[in-house]
């Protein structure tokens, strides 16, 4: 009988490993050392703040994978063994597999800072990074100051949890303005004003030198370089981005780069070995995304198509249009399409900018300055419609098109307060032009 | 401002001591006159009478000491009349726990009482409901500076021992069960609460205060109370403000002053926006009587009563859903919105609290139909009511285990009184036969849904938790579906805590309300298949 054996109980493996069962009868294995049944871990964070508990975390009840023939299998891999095909577990047993997914997502980077494998020093990704923080930082009292190394959604989703114990924050980040390598400086401008709103300490431009330890070897206090400050704090969160949890096949003869190497069917160089999710590294890029994308939606799209190659119906992955969401403490932030930030965009790449007079609110659309394709939109505090945007995306339309149809890609809650005529006000005396917004239409939303 | 809402809270909490306090002080002094006219009307046995007599009046008693014997010698005028060898049966007192406190000892203790609070009913109503309306207001209203910027703010929730089933939320069970059973079994012991809103009765309909005066006054204040609660955690989201300004309304309208008014105006009590089948008793025969005998007013009753359950309300929860009367219109929603909404995330999302909830409501829903048929079939074919028309059983027999089983307990001790266990809702999601009504129409025929934004669903789950009835959102979202469901009330907070914007509550075309998807919006090749395949 064909054995799938599934690394990783992320979304990317239980993904796959749901459709792998809606297309076929075989056996499927998942495999998971940091907990049994499959949760979501861009929940944790609401799990320490009290808006969850971690069994709401959990998208499936217990009772789903045996009716559902799935097999969960907790233990820790060490190696892999292509030849025999079989996983040697931490416990020395083993396991058989005739096809192989390795799912085992990210792990936060490090950057070899002195100290940084110190008690209460701690990344935020894994269960067990939870556990620790709650250890470590249960409330003001035991954590009377926590720092926060690294200025990325993570970093700020951290400093979110830890404020919402009234532990204070002290927020370092290498750039000048928060994530301004990704957000233009309209948007990087208006998080910094939020973050400061939130009594977060944060210190722009500074870099981490050292962390010190107590004489229990827990951290005391970090030093950063520029300044020499020394800032007394019982936790500290690194939080500068992730990297690949892939060191267990390095020894394999599986290819790796930082990540597992896969062609866009997401075959790696071993024949029935798959890698999918955060650890896949594909060899060449597709459109302008990264060759290593941690996000959600990627790994779950990625468990979809290699379910379909899987059970026969062999399948390239083609993400299409970028699209993400975040949240910065109370402001929601969508993108569709590509904004690239100042640094980062070219020069044919022009912004059309708007910002609310008084609330968090703010739009960047990118467009071709030659010929005022709409390429991409960033908007904060106002939802989008993806399905719109999607289609204007695939449709390559205009960025006069996207304004004059702007009320049709509204997302946001009824009776909401919409700002459509007031953006195209300012796009109108820009660049001149005479566009009326028109009435949201469900026929052209729903139009093919 | 912590102190402001410390103070409040102090207030709330003495206000709600001295209310609760009064239950139990008291004192009652039955005089003769009183007590020939309750004999009058409720006993025919010349030794209850007799020993009634030298027991009770001119005696000062508290309520409870004047209910327990009120009781005493009843069970002994029993005994005595079915030692006789010729039972009298028309003189045996019916004793049964849940209706005698209420029909037999209630009109006594509550004429008779005589203590503090009857001296001084406006004084004792400041100092209770005054006082804890003043509290409960002034410690919601220092949230506005309290909880930060305007957001999302469930911080704690999970950690709370009120929110999250402990010690403070048992205590809160019990209360309102307490309270419920009271309220509908033991209304002779809440003669002082009643008095406090006595001259506010009075003023409005000029009648004496009821125990439903007493609590639809609660209700509303209740309401009220907690709708700034509401107004104020939800300050960034119009949909929610708009909602519970709406419901509150129509409570303090509709369901409180309107129907008082017309009392006052010699028409019935009717409450204009409380459709059958969850005003069962609508088509009860008193009740059709009742407004047959108050002229044009009575009629125009009985026909839009009629009109609302068979035109309205299909009509419009095919336009907007079945929300806009389960979270903007009706007083349980209303309530459960706005008392209950600290406890919509205790509501159980499992797939076997799905199974039990559609088989108890459409259980509730067949009965209430049974029930309104045979009723009308007595009532045309002019059987009496209490008449045997089948396996020994009277349509008084039905309505009135109708009335207690769903209408006392059901909605009441467990529909409301296990908000802190069950979640709010526990009625309109399990129980309430026009909301399983109004699903059907939902599910089948509406242009109502919750749509998921494409693929940005990040199976967090907030949406999940915080649905009162206990839908699992996330198990739609996460796969770019839209959200169909009949239990859906629209309370729109799934939309809210949605950190990534997945959900939006909207009417539109009832084709693609329903997609099914097998490939999410992303994958580039599969969905271009899948808008095309729609």
């Amino acid at each position: 009988m064909n054995h799938i054996v599934i690394i990783g109980n992320g979304i990317a493996g239980v993904t796959a490993a749901r459709h792998i069962r809606k297309n076929s009868d075989v056996k499927i294995t998942i495999i998971s050392a940091e907990n049994k049944y499959f949760f979501s871990r861009t929940a944790l964070m609401y799990v320490y703040m009290g808006h969850l508990t971690f069994k709401h975390t959990q998208p499936y009840e217990d009772w789903f994978w045996k009716k559902n023939k799935i097999d969960l299998k907790e233990g820790l891999v060490i190696s892999v063994n292509t030849t025999n095909k079989t996983l040697q577990f931490m416990d020395s047993t083993s396991i058989n597999y005739d096809k192989l997914i390795i799912a085992t997502g990210s792990k936060p980077h490090k950057f070899g800072w002195p100290g940084q494998d110190l008690k209460g020093v701690m990344g935020l990704y894994h269960k067990q990074d939870l556990e620790q923080l709650e250890k470590y930082a249960p409330n003001n009292k035991v954590c009377k100051r926590a720092v926060i190394v690294g200025g990325g959604l993570i970093g700020i989703e951290l400093a979110e949890m830890l404020r919402s114990r009234n532990i204070p924050v002290t927020f370092l980040v290498r750039e000048q303005s928060f994530w301004n390598g990704v957000l233009p400086a309209q948007e990087s401008e208006m998080i910094n004003k939020h973050i400061l709103e939130h009594q977060i300490d944060l210190r722009l431009g500074v870099h981490l030198k050292e962390i010190k330890s107590d004489q229990n070897g827990q951290v005391s206090s970090i030093i950063i370089e520029e300044t020499g400050e020394e800032i007394d704090c019982n936790v500290v969160g690194l939080t500068a981005g992730v990297t690949p949890n892939i060191d267990f096949i390095k020894a394999s003869s599986i290819e790796t780069g930082r990540g597992v190497k896969v062609n866009r069917f997401l075959e790696t160089n071993v024949e029935d070995v798959y890698a999918i999710g955060d650890c896949a590294e594909q060899r060449e890029a597709i459109g302008q995304r990264r060759n290593i994308e941690a996000v959600w939606y990627t790994g779950r799209m990625m468990g979809e198509t290699v379910a379909q190659t899987i059970c026969g119906n062999k399948t390239a992955y083609k993400p299409g249009h970028w699209f993400n969401s975040a949240k910065f403490l109370d402001i929601e932030y969508q993108t569709y399409g590509w904004v690239f930030s100042e640094q980062n965009k070219t020069e044919n790449e022009g912004y059309f900018q708007w910002k609310h007079p008084k609330e968090a609110k703010c739009v960047t659309i990118s467009y071709d300055k030659k010929n005022h394709l709409f390429l991409g939109i960033n908007t904060f505090g106002i939802r989008m419609r993806h399905q719109v945007f999607d289609k204007w995306l695939s449709e390559k339309k205009s960025i006069e098109f996207i304004l004059e149809h702007f009320a049709d890609a509204n997302f946001d809650p009824e009776f909401y307060k919409l700002h459509e005529t007031a953006i195209v006000a300012k796009f109108n005396t820009e660049f001149n032009t005479n566009i009326t917004v028109r009435k949201k239409s469900w026929k052209r939303i729903f139009s093919k | 401002m912590k102190a402001i809402k410390n103070i409040g809270l102090i207030l709330c909490f003495i206000g709600f001591t001295i209310f609760t306090g009064s239950i139990f002080t008291g004192k009652n002094k039955v005089s003769q006159e009183t007590f020939d006219t309750w004999t009058k009307q409720k006993v025919k046995s010349a030794f209850f009478i007799e020993k009634a007599q030298k027991e009770l009046v001119a005696i000062e008693l508290s309520a409870f000491e004047l209910s327990h014997r009120i009781l005493e010698i009843a069970k002994a005028s029993n005994r005595h009349h079915k030692s006789q060898k010729k039972i009298a049966w028309h003189k045996i007192i019916p004793l049964k726990w849940n209706k005698t406190s209420k029909d037999f000892i209630y009109p006594l203790v509550r004429a008779s009482a005589s203590g503090w609070p009857q001296q001084h009913p406006e004084l004792f109503f400041w100092i209770t409901f005054g006082l804890a309306i003043f509290g409960g207001t002034i410690a919601f209203a220092a949230d506005y500076k309290l909880l930060g910027k305007a957001g999302i703010k469930n911080n704690g929730i999970f950690q709370h021992s009120a929110t999250n089933r402990g010690p403070l939320g048992i205590i809160a069970f019990l209360f309102f069960v307490s309270f419920y059973v009271v309220l509908y079994f033991f209304p002779n012991f809440l003669i002082n609460p009643i008095t406090a809103v006595n001259p506010l009765s009075k003023s409005l309909s000029g009648n004496e205060a009821s125990q439903w005066f007493l609590y639809g006054f609660m209700y509303c204040a209740v309401m009220g109370v907690f709708a700034i609660r509401m107004f104020i955690k939800y300050r960034h989201n119009n949909y929610q403000i708009l909602r519970t300004a709406v419901v509150l309304f129509f409570q303090i309208a509709f369901a409180f002053i309107i129907p008082e008014i017309l009392v006052a105006f010699n028409k019935p009590w009717f409450d204009f926006k409380n459709a059958f089948p969850l005003n069962y008793t609508f088509f009860f025969d008193w009740n059709i009587d009742n407004l047959l005998a108050s002229g044009n007013m009575g009629v125009f009753m009985l026909v839009w009563g009629i009109l609302l359950t068979v035109v309205i309300v299909p009509i419009m929860v095919y336009f907007y859903g079945k929300r806009w009367y389960c979270s903007w219109v009706c007083g349980c929603g209303g309530l459960a919105e706005t008392l209950g909404d600290p406890y919509r995330q205790l509501s159980s999302k499992s797939l076997l609290s799905w199974k039990v909830e559609r088989w108890l409501i459409h259980s509730v829903l067949g009965f209430a139909i049974i029930m309104t048929l045979i009723t009308l079939y007595t009532y045309f074919a002019e059987i009496e009511s209490w008449r045997n028309i089948a396996f020994g059983i009277s349509v008084y027999d039905v309505q009135s285990s109708y009335g207690f089983l769903i209408g006392a307990i059901f909605s009441g001790v467990i529909g409301t009184g296990f908000y802190p266990i069950l979640g709010n809702r526990v009625w309109c999601r399990f129980g309430c036969p026009l909301a399983a009504y109004m699903g059907f129409v939902q599910r089948f025929k509406s242009r109502f849904r919750i749509t998921t934004n494409g693929g940005q669903c990040i199976s967090c789950g907030n949406c999940a938790t915080y649905c009162e009835q206990g839908i699992d959102v996330r198990a739609y979202a996460q796969k770019g579906e839209n959200i169909v469901r009949s239990s859906c009330v629209g309370c729109g907070i799934c939309a809210a805590v949605c950190p990534r914007g997945v959900l939006k509550l909207e009417n539109g075309p009832t084709q693609g309300r329903i997609n099914p998807t097998e490939i999410l919006l992303g994958n580039d090749v599969d969905l271009m298949q899948y808008v095309h395949r729609k």
